[in-house]
């Protein structure tokens, strides 16, 4: 809870909620015909609508990036460390746009919105969508705001990959496309781990096939259990060893199966918190949007054809000890990127914080991250 | 601009492809992006530098050229740059190998072990050089290849790489008359433009 503001917040902010009733044809062929957007903005949009960033979240992400919605939060948003006056997306210059995408849980249509045809929540009925779906949905957000064309879109980690796809699907809306840890596809590992949280959601018995809703249950363990894999995949070894160790709780080994070492009550207390807050078909259609997202695909699997549709410049970021999505994926973006002649600045930040870096403010990371931003407000870079 | 620098630019055609091993801060980028209109990237690893580059605009990759360049493809670059780094690289045949591989020319400056001074620096005292230009102690250089005009020309004639051109300066890049009555012993500083 912060007892003052910080000078370097956003401050007290509010979401508000768009309403959106032109029908979006969605990638598995099925149509929205109404949808809600929560979003929030900071800064203030200038007269010709040209300082605008997106922020695009990653899975669990929401519309809340920075500031406070009340004095007695304990917490400022998720990214409150790179946006505000004077961060590296500098809210004194920029018009920053963050929303809750489509399938969301934190206001958004979801699976947890009432269907207008049945009366009761969409549950397992919400239709997969997928990050191209997210991009022309905030495509509308963008044209409802009164922005034709955004300074930057900005994302970490599946956030990125919908910078990145709108790079392609919008070549002529985008200036920059800042990418950090994220990756050009899931790799088989990747799908593994999300294959493992989706069987401990759906096998746990309150998850009534995705209509626990009205059951009035939730499907508690498994969400739970869901989580504290996929945090581990968030994590460095090093990371964790350094944090953790061996360390015991009661500082002696107690023959029973009651979590006795400090990673164990940490990964259940992770689990325990994400599992009240977070809706189970929601992380499921998450899951799937990572899944499916491979721009390549559509190109005979040739990232730099993909990619030779963009005209914006590029800004990808790795960390040394990401093993989720990891440096050399984010090379394979810029190899591509260099193929296809695109203007494009690398860079892989060494920290032990594996892929939950992106979300620390690691001074090297802030400092490259707040120079490219810069860039970007200046207009500086070489465009041919 | 460093004055090697401003020899090497004179060499890139304008609206060519650009790759420059070592860019440092982005200099040469910088001024031949804007002046030349190439599409230039740089390859860096010091993050200080690379901070620079991104200040300037100009493309910079962090990479360690050591680890290898196998991502770009053959012959996509028309010109490959590497300025006054050839001596820090662990391998630095196989370097100039992969700069040929991967652009259709080449350029390549790098400090003569052989210059008169250096010589009579050694030979004199008996310890290894220490100059303003070669500015290091042996146990902290980042120079780990010492070697000479003479030297890369035998490497250029053992891996069939042709000379285009070659230009040979005192320590501040100046050209003088006298360079060239016997390089070896009064160049300094080489700059090479190669090809397959």
């Amino acid at each position: 809870m912060p007892t003052e503001i910080p000078h370097d917040s956003v401050g007290l902010v509010s979401p508000q909620t768009l309403r959106f009733d032109t029908p979006l044809t969605l990638a598995c062929g099925r149509t929205l015909d109404h949808y809600e957007l929560v979003i929030e903005t900071y800064g203030t949009l200038n007269a010709d609508a040209s300082n605008a960033v997106l922020i695009c979240h990653a899975l669990s992400g929401h519309h809340h990036v920075a500031g406070y919605h009340s004095m007695d939060d304990r917490k400022p948003g998720w990214w409150d460390s790179a946006v505000g006056p004077g961060k590296a997306i500098d809210t004194n210059h920029f018009f920053v746009v963050a929303l809750n995408n489509l399938g969301g849980c934190h206001g958004s249509t979801g699976p947890n919105s009432q269907n207008p045809a049945t009366g009761k929540p969409y549950g397992p009925d919400f239709p997969i969508v997928t990050v191209i779906d997210w991009v022309h949905s905030q495509a509308r957000l963008a044209d409802k705001l009164g922005i034709y064309q955004w300074a930057a879109v900005v994302g970490g980690s599946l956030g990125g990959m919908q910078a990145l796809q709108w790079s392609m699907t919008y070549p002529d809306r985008i200036r920059h496309c800042i990418v950090i840890a994220a990756a050009p596809k899931l790799s088989t590992q990747n799908i593994a781990f999300n294959e493992v949280a989706r069987q401990a959601i759906s096998k746990d018995p309150q998850f009534h096939n995705g209509h626990y809703y009205e059951h009035n249950q939730v499907p508690k363990t498994g969400l739970m259990l869901a989580r504290m894999v996929g945090h581990i995949t968030y994590l460095s070894e090093d990371g964790m060893r350094e944090k953790f160790g061996r360390e015991l709780r009661s500082g002696k080994i107690n023959f029973d199966f009651h979590p006795q070492f400090q990673i164990e009550s940490y990964l259940q207390y992770q689990g325990e918190q994400f599992s009240t807050a977070f809706d189970a078909n929601t992380y499921l259609l998450m899951t799937k949007a990572l899944d499916y997202f491979d721009p390549a695909a559509d190109f005979d699997n040739n990232l730099t054809l993909a990619l030779s549709q963009a005209q914006c410049q590029f800004f990808i970021a790795s960390f040394t000890t990401d093993w989720r999505f990891s440096p050399e994926r984010s090379r394979e973006i810029v190899d591509a990127l260099i193929d296809a002649g695109k203007d494009v600045c690398y860079t892989e930040i060494e920290a032990a914080h594996g892929h939950d870096a992106f979300l620390i403010p690691i001074p090297r990371y802030m400092e490259v991250f707040s120079a490219y931003m810069k860039r970007v407000r200046t207009g500086g870079g070489h465009t041919s | 601009m460093r004055a090697d620098l401003e020899i090497i630019r004179e060499w890139i055609q304008p609206n060519s492809r650009l790759l420059d091993l070592g860019c440092g801060e982005g200099e040469l980028l910088e001024y031949l992006i804007k002046e030349k209109q190439v599409k230039g990237y740089g390859i860096e690893i010091n993050p200080d530098n690379i901070t620079s580059c991104i200040e300037k605009g100009v493309n910079v990759i962090e990479k360690d050229i050591d680890k290898g360049l196998v991502s770009i493809r053959n012959g996509s670059f028309d010109t490959v740059v590497m300025s006054h780094a050839l001596q820090t690289m662990h391998r630095p045949d196989l370097i100039v190998e992969e700069m040929l591989r991967i652009g259709k020319e080449c350029i390549v400056t790098f400090p003569n072990f052989a210059h008169w001074r250096v010589r009579s620096y050694l030979s004199v005292r008996g310890k290894m050089p220490v100059s303003k230009f070669l500015s290091y102690t042996w146990y902290n250089t980042p120079n780990i290849h010492f070697f000479t005009f003479k030297d890369f020309e035998e490497l250029c004639v053992e891996r069939n790489i042709h000379i285009l051109d070659r230009t040979v300066v005192d320590h501040e890049h100046r050209h003088r008359w006298w360079i060239h009555l016997w390089p070896n012993m009064l160049g300094e500083i080489a700059i090479y433009r190669i090809t397959r």
